[in-house]
């Protein structure tokens, strides 16, 4: 039965070959000794869980701290001559605002204002902009920020950079009895300094709804940085597995699943990151669509769905009251923290209304969803100190 | 107990089979978290979807090792899905089915036979 349906929600997105031969990164050797069952993720073998499994890492993030190897997403600088304006052509954040030592959520845009990737763009000193997007999308994203910002942007790829997450409660306190400065910070801010001895650039943001920090290494120091925090008590290592379930609980949208190139920020619940500057202006890729959404509203909306009986995973149906389909489920499964499933997915505006009563359509069945407000667990940032 | 390579369970007595999901599988699959058993009355053959066992991250099938009619589901499973992980080999178990072939039964491994098979995974 293990080799039946495996309705994973974590098969890769965006393009890449799961055929092609695994990369591995900095931490392979400390997954595969702490006990991780390692399996391919956007082009790289990474640990979907360890020996304690999916359900207990994730409840020991939501209560103590939570350290990830997201050492396959994608970090660069851009640099040039106004590297800030020049993002602002291919994402719709205010960008010329951004001020060190801040971090700001965005989206890489396509010309019908489709999302071709979410990620987070930072100055945490005055060298340019310092961007982090998904590992299965970076390739593209590279090569479309490098098309459109040709001869303003000069893009240096940090592949040889780890980058670990340490997410929960106990976050904090854990990180700031080897880095003091890291207690200073509030949530979004991104700070590049000395940590561990070696130049570290560390945020403080996550994906997990946690407070909590991501801090990128020198690869050749991650595992000496992995094992420091480690060594900490509060601390587990926390697979992939868990990363997925704490983020759906977050509400956050999974990139390949939640978003894709036909979705807009406002569809996808992410109007947030169409800058009030920008709107104003009408100056980003597909802001007449997205103005038009805005103001007129989207003909679909990513919501928040309570599931009463089975998970209702990835691609399940969502009917109305008179089993007429009207959306999809575009990531589901069960709420750890919650104790029930809980899923993702698109319908219409009039459906979207906390409250209001679907089904979704599980192995042919319908049960009943209730629409939820996101998130299903309230998120813990901090943002005052 | 007689095993598949699918990693069910089959423990006969009579013409009656009781089936379940090995502690391998239980332990593979990590925290089930629902299932749903075989509706009583249901005929299976060997090799149908039987039942869904459902853990965080994915849902798997779980086939019928042997063909007949399902005379009782485990109701308990519905309210407490981790009895597959507590004692999958005992208190977990999914179904009952009437054999409609018994000789189907030796067809399964054994304890020695799964474990074997288990080593060279």
């Amino acid at each position: 039965m293990i080799a039946g349906r495996v309705a994973s929600s974590l098969p890769e997105s965006c393009v890449s070959d799961p055929a092609a031969d695994l990369k591995k990164t900095p931490l392979y050797d400390a997954h595969v000794a702490a006990g991780a069952r390692m399996v391919p993720f956007a082009g790289y073998a990474m640990p979907v869980q360890y020996r304690d499994g999916v359900m207990k890492e994730h409840l020991w993030t939501r209560e103590h701290a939570g350290l990830f190897d997201v050492s396959h997403m994608g970090q660069a600088r851009l640099r040039g001559v106004s590297p800030l304006s020049a993002f602002e052509e291919v994402a719709p954040g205010d960008f010329i605002g951004l001020k060190p030592g801040k971090q700001r959520y965005s989206v890489l845009l396509n010309k019908k204002g489709g999302i071709i990737d979410d990620l987070m763009a930072a100055r945490p000193d005055d060298d340019g902009l310092f961007v982090v997007v998904n590992g299965a999308c970076k390739e593209n994203d590279f090569k479309v920020i490098d098309n459109e910002l040709a001869g303003q942007v000069k893009i240096e790829r940090l592949e040889s950079r780890a980058l670990l997450a340490l997410q929960g409660p106990e976050a904090a306190t854990v990180l700031a009895a080897h880095v003091p400065e890291a207690a200073t910070m509030v949530f979004m801010d991104c700070r590049a300094l000395t940590a561990f001895g070696v130049d570290a650039i560390i945020s403080r943001s996550g994906y997990t709804g946690e407070d909590g920090y991501e801090i990128s290494v020198p690869g050749d120091a991650a595992a000496a940085v992995w094992a420091t925090l480690l060594a900490d008590e509060r601390v587990k290592p926390i697979g992939l597995g868990a990363r997925d379930s704490l983020r759906l609980e977050a509400g956050l949208p999974l990139y390949g699943h939640d978003l894709d190139e036909t979705v807009s920020p406002i569809e996808g619940g992410l109007g947030f990151a169409v800058a009030k500057k920008r709107r104003d202006a009408g100056d980003f890729p597909g802001a007449s669509r997205i103005m038009a959404e805005r103001a007129d509203g989207p003909t679909r909306i990513r919501v928040g769905l309570h599931v009463d009986g089975a998970p209702a995973r990835e691609g399940a149906q969502i009917a109305d009251e008179l089993g007429e389909i009207v959306g999809v489920v575009t990531s589901g499964g069960f709420s750890p923290s919650l104790g029930y499933p809980i899923a993702l997915g698109f319908v219409p505006p009039a459906l979207a209304e906390v409250g209001t009563k679907v089904s979704v359509i599980v192995r042919g069945k319908p049960q009943l969803a209730v629409v939820t407000e996101l998130p299903f667990v309230p998120h813990r940032y901090i943002r005052k100190l | 107990m007689r095993f598949t390579k699918d990693h069910e369970w089959v423990l006969v007595d009579g013409d009656i089979a009781t089936v379940g999901i090995t502690a391998y599988a239980a332990e593979q699959l990590g925290d089930v978290v629902f299932v749903e058993t075989p509706e009583v009355g249901k005929s299976v053959a060997k090799g149908d979807n039987m039942a869904v066992v459902e853990s965080v991250k994915a849902a798997s099938d779980v086939y019928a090792p042997v063909s007949g009619e399902v005379i009782e589901s485990n109701a308990e499973l519905s309210s407490a899905p981790e009895t597959v992980n507590a004692v999958p080999e005992a208190g977990g178990w999914f179904a009952k089915i009437k054999l409609s072939d018994p000789s189907e039964v030796d067809e399964l491994m054994d304890k020695t036979a799964y474990d074997a098979f288990l080593e060279g995974l």
